[in-house]
């Protein structure tokens, strides 16, 4: 009993310690997304590339897609580009891209000079998609499978770092499934 | 004396059609955290999305949505971390009543501790 007395204080010590060194490895502007494991929401925007047909969630049905939230304006969006040209060029990667809050001709003139990774990339001028997609900040990126159902959200630019320890085996099992 | 002239200054900036709508879009933006600028809530951040929920949120308060359906709306987007009062469920627990435990451990310890000396 006495000897415990005299530990106690080093216990809690210890204790306030590890925990404290644990809250260090958080990430606490990472916010996990109620959406996961939910449908896309539903939405109608106009499309960059193409202002006659307007593009929907039924775009990202039937193939593994990877919904890039992007903007000309946003400096992390313009580190993960050459990547994500990468990706789509040599793995073939289907991004989807969704222009959050942006000057057509500004997000079309990055496309040109930098590089295009996106099959289809929806314009959201408004930001409202954006928010039904529980976006806070570009860039933002959503796993969606074949059926429409978002499966992860990786927030912040996408890294091979990343891309390698997590992103590619989630699209790898995505893709063998039905 | 800050913080009150920041909060009136959200308000202000929208019309409402009664007192009772400008009062509900004050508490509502106030009990909400900005997703961005983690340690404000809606009504005192000026980060851009800060500013469209803002204007979402007022323009559900004068289509007569209710605070519930407000706040289920954006629960159902960024989760219960919008919430500036979580909810009460397991997860929550120790948040919630953590305090009052810890308090209940204390008196007992003291009471145990004030008998011993009583009793030398």
């Amino acid at each position: 009993m006495k000897t415990f007395r005299y530990l106690l204080p080093f216990i809690i010590f210890f204790s306030i310690i590890i925990l404290l060194w644990r809250g260090l490895a958080l990430h606490p502007n990472q916010i996990p997304s109620p959406l996961l494991n939910k449908s896309t929401p539903q939405y109608s925007l106009p499309n960059l590339f193409d202002a006659n047909h307007p593009t929907t969630q039924k775009d990202l049905l039937g193939k593994v897609t990877l919904v890039n939230v992007w903007a000309s304006w946003c400096p992390a969006c313009a580190e993960e580009h050459e990547y994500l040209v990468q990706l789509a060029q040599e793995q073939n990667i289907n991004f989807y891209g969704i222009n959050y809050k942006d000057d057509s001709a500004a997000a079309l003139k990055i496309l040109k000079t930098a590089g295009n990774p996106y099959k289809i990339v929806a314009i959201d001028q408004s930001g409202n998609a954006a928010i039904d997609w529980g976006v806070y900040g570009a860039p933002e990126t959503f796993i969606v499978d074949k059926k429409g159902i978002i499966r992860y959200k990786q927030i912040g630019p996408i890294t091979p770092d990343i891309w390698d320890n997590k992103l590619k085996s989630i699209v790898n099992q995505l893709e063998n499934e039905n | 004396m800050l913080i009150p002239l920041q909060l009136f200054a959200a308000a202000d900036y929208y019309t409402f059609d009664s007192p009772e709508q400008q009062q509900r879009f004050t508490t509502l933006t106030s009990e909400l955290r900005c997703l961005v600028c983690q340690n404000q809530n809606l009504a005192e951040s000026n980060a851009p999305l800060a500013n469209d929920l803002r204007t979402q949120i007022y323009q559900k308060v004068l289509t007569g949505q209710s605070d519930k359906q407000i706040i289920d709306y954006l629960v159902a987007r960024y989760g219960n971390f919008v919430l500036y009062r979580p909810p009460l469920n397991f997860s929550t627990f120790g948040l919630w009543f953590g305090p009052f435990i810890l308090l209940l451990v204390g008196i007992a310890y003291l009471i145990y501790y004030l008998k011993r000396e009583h009793r030398t």
